[in-house]
């Protein structure tokens, strides 16, 4: 056996013997661990599963394992994915701090740094959220006013974000400021990290349409930030942040349909409209469109196939992760558009005041955002068309 | 983002070369206005660099380098809108023939020593499996009659690859043209290449005539039209991409209210979406004819997303291609409206994105 086929067999039985049945099922939003100070584990299963992966490693695998990760090569980390999922196994823990913070740490922070904040993160003990945009710097990010003064041994931050990701229940931010405020708005950005408990730190949950709350406005009024908490140095918070976006779009483009919702489109066609007498979909127009999307599904899976393998290969993407982005949620939303139309009437049921975050509505109605959260579709032509073809 | 090999890499580079210089744009321009639609030189010295025999075995004097290998070529010659028998002849026809064992001809292939042309379609739309055409046994070969429609290269071909009925089921028949009873109508076609209605009029076959019979013709034909549209995506992945190059180009020069073209935002999201569709559609063809050489189970499906998918895309291409250009892109002096006609052909050969998207819907239960 190769070293590969021998780390296979190994993480197959390992799972085997660990892996809680509980944690074998398909999940919904509401089943995420995102771990974290205040986290209230949903089951025994969900601890120990936790626990157990992180011990190994395994909630980041390919973090050096002085950061709490297991070192894993990239073909060590596809075959771990491959046998977890395998076996349906749920991840063991999603976070910022895994997606985002982590790969940003690793790249710019300094050693004392990642020895502190990384391995929190790999065993979920620390939940972080993202402080970027704000009310008047959407897609214009960088015009960004939150203020960050330098005051020796602390900074002083005063201001107000937005759409911050369940900013109510972080423990930690990670937060773009403006520290320079005569430099150009790109150079004048620093990258800070603080305690969401400090004096001076409010959150307020934002409701969207589909009556989830996952974001919420966060204020600043004078929040003292220790001087050893800013990654990089200062002003260079926008090349971080860059860093981290593209990362966040690869993110969202790659995100498997598990997280955009369970309901496979051809099973609720078939289920609400059934078959005509030569088994046909009874609705020919929107089988016509089921195909279409279909076809651009299929094409979508081969170039987010070629998007791990670029990775694998020890490439970036760069500006190509905005093609994924653009892509990928542009589709699921029109992935969750033809499912309210198969369902018809029936998937207008619905109870705002109750609703579950997996009914088809609120997939539905969370959708719409997809294509304007990290980056609208816009913003990712733009980038395209500057960054690949040159257009400008 | 696409993953090339050095090996891979080195195919591509040379069938770059050798097109740009033996078989550009210009050249399909020049067979068109002079009326020609086969360029023999041409034919032979691609069998000179090994094309014709890349899906023919190393025994049969092939150099066997797989679809993946044929595809990178092929997205070439769609970038020069080659006119080549390449499709009919070293791919499909080639295919065809070592599913049936048939050395002979398939030695003749590789050498570059005739033209084989694959004659399935009946109707005007691709449906290879509506097959009227009929084979009667008879003493030891069999009596041909039917018709065929639109069988590209099946002007002057030296053979064509026939599929008809029988008491036992699909017939895959490889027919001499020159026999009694082969009418050939050549038509003119809208991207300037050569097509023909073939008709069969009691046409003696003599056994040896006969490739493959039953389940294993069905076979090889699957695998016939698997291959074929795989490496007709890539012909047109290769008309998108140069459209498109094209197209960012002239927006990067041309000026209107002072500005260049490029400086517009309501163009600069358009091309970057064509950016985005040629990107994807690139991957699923290259899925599909990776599939087809790793002999996966994928392959099928692939190979019908690809089809549809590339056929899509170019369409968009050569649309956006075309109005982005303004009124020089009507002019027959450009060359977009060249690749237009190729991209309306090509999409439409083999099957389109309906005719794609009915056999997924089918696999899916819809």
């Amino acid at each position: 056996m190769t070293d590969l086929q021998e780390f296979r067999a190994a993480t197959r039985a390992w799972l085997e013997e660990n892996c809680p049945d509980e944690m074998r099922q398909p999940m919904s939003e509401v089943d995420v661990c995102w771990g974290g100070r205040n986290w209230e584990f949903k089951s025994d299963a969900q601890k120990i599963w936790l626990e157990r992966m992180a011990g190994r490693g395994w909630t980041v695998p390919t973090w050096p394992t002085e950061c709490g990760g297991a070192g894993l090569s990239g073909d060590e980390d596809r075959i771990l994915k491959e046998e977890m999922a395998r076996i349906n196994a749920r991840p063991p823990l999603q976070s910022f701090g895994i997606w985002m913070l982590g790969p940003a740490l690793l790249a710019f922070g300094t050693d004392a740094q990642k020895q502190h904040f990384l391995p929190q993160i790999a065993r979920g003990e620390v939940r972080w959220c993202q402080g970027y945009s704000e009310p008047g710097a959407g897609s214009d990010l960088a015009s960004l006013q939150t203020k960050g003064v330098d005051c020796g041994d602390h900074f002083e931050v005063s201001g107000q974000k937005i759409w911050t990701s369940y900013a109510d229940q972080a423990d930690w931010i990670f937060c773009l400021v403006r520290t320079e405020p005569e430099a150009s708005k790109h150079k004048g950005i620093s990258f800070l990290l603080f305690d969401m408990n400090s004096p001076g730190v409010t959150t307020k949950p934002i409701q969207l349409i589909s009556g989830a709350s996952p974001f919420c406005e966060t204020f600043f009024d004078a929040v003292k930030v220790p001087a050893d908490q800013i990654v990089g140095d200062r002003g260079y918070g926008w090349t971080i942040a860059k860093y981290l976006l593209t990362h966040e779009r690869e993110m969202i483009g790659a995100t498997d349909s598990a997280l955009f919702g369970s309901d496979d489109l051809v099973e609720v066609a078939r289920d609400a409209l059934g078959l005509d007498d030569q088994g046909r979909l009874d609705d020919p127009i929107l089988r016509g469109r089921i195909a279409d999307f279909l076809i651009d599904e299929i094409a979508f899976d081969a170039e987010l196939a070629r998007a791990k393998a670029w990775i694998r290969a020890g490439k970036q993407l760069g500006a190509e992760s905005a093609t994924l982005k653009y892509t990928g949620t542009e589709l699921n939303k029109r992935r969750q558009e033809l499912i309210m139309a198969a369902g018809g009437l029936a998937a207008l049921e619905w109870d705002f005041a109750d609703a579950a975050g997996d009914e088809k509505a609120s997939l539905w109605l969370r959708s719409k955002g997809n294509s304007i959260e990290g980056g609208t579709s816009e913003v990712m032509l733009s980038i395209l068309s500057k960054a690949v073809l040159e257009l400008g | 983002m696409r993953l090339l090999n050095e090996e891979q890499t080195m195919i591509r580079d040379m069938a770059a070369g050798f097109l740009e210089e033996n078989a550009p744009v210009t050249a399909l321009r020049t067979m068109r206005d002079q009326g020609q639609d086969y360029d023999e030189k041409l034919h032979k010295d691609m069998a000179e660099m090994g094309w014709f025999g890349m899906l023919v075995d190393e025994d049969a004097g092939g150099v066997d380098m797989g679809a993946e290998a044929a595809g990178l070529v092929a997205e070439e010659m769609g970038r020069r809108l080659t006119a080549s028998s390449y499709l009919s002849t070293a791919v499909m026809g080639a295919t065809a023939l070592r599913g049936t064992n048939e050395a002979v001809w398939a030695a003749k292939v590789a050498a570059g020593d005739g033209v084989i042309a694959m004659a399935i379609d009946e109707r005007v739309k691709h449906r290879p499996n509506a097959i009227e055409t009929r084979a009667e046994k008879s003493g030891n070969g069999f009596v041909l009659n039917g018709a065929k429609r639109f069988v590209v290269d099946g002007a002057g071909a030296d053979r064509v690859i026939v599929t008809a009925m029988t008491d036992d089921g699909l017939g895959l028949f490889l027919v001499d043209c020159a026999l009694a009873g082969v009418n050939a109508r050549s038509l003119k076609t809208v991207d300037s290449r050569n097509a023909a209605d073939l008709t069969f009029e009691n046409v003696q076959l003599d056994g040896a005539a006969l490739l493959a019979l039953g389940a294993p013709a069905q076979d090889v034909l699957d695998r016939v039209l698997r291959v074929g549209r795989s490496v007709a995506s890539a012909e047109l992945v290769g008309v998108s991409k140069e459209v498109a190059d094209r197209t960012v180009s002239y927006l990067k020069d041309r000026k209107q209210f002072g500005l260049t073209l490029s400086s517009f935002q309501a163009l600069q999201h358009r091309a970057a979406d064509l950016y985005t569709q040629i990107q994807t559609t690139e991957a699923a063809v290259a899925a599909a004819l990776k599939a087809i050489d790793d002999g996966s189970e994928d392959a099928e499906v692939l190979s019908r997303v690809a089809k549809a998918k590339a056929g899509k895309t170019a369409s968009l291409a050569v649309r956006e291609a075309l109005q982005m250009h303004g009124g020089i892109g009507m002019t027959d002096e450009l060359d977009i409206g060249l690749f237009m006609k190729k991209a309306r052909a090509c999409a439409e050969y083999l099957g389109d994105g309906e005719c794609h998207g009915e056999w997924i819907l089918q696999q899916r239960g819809l």
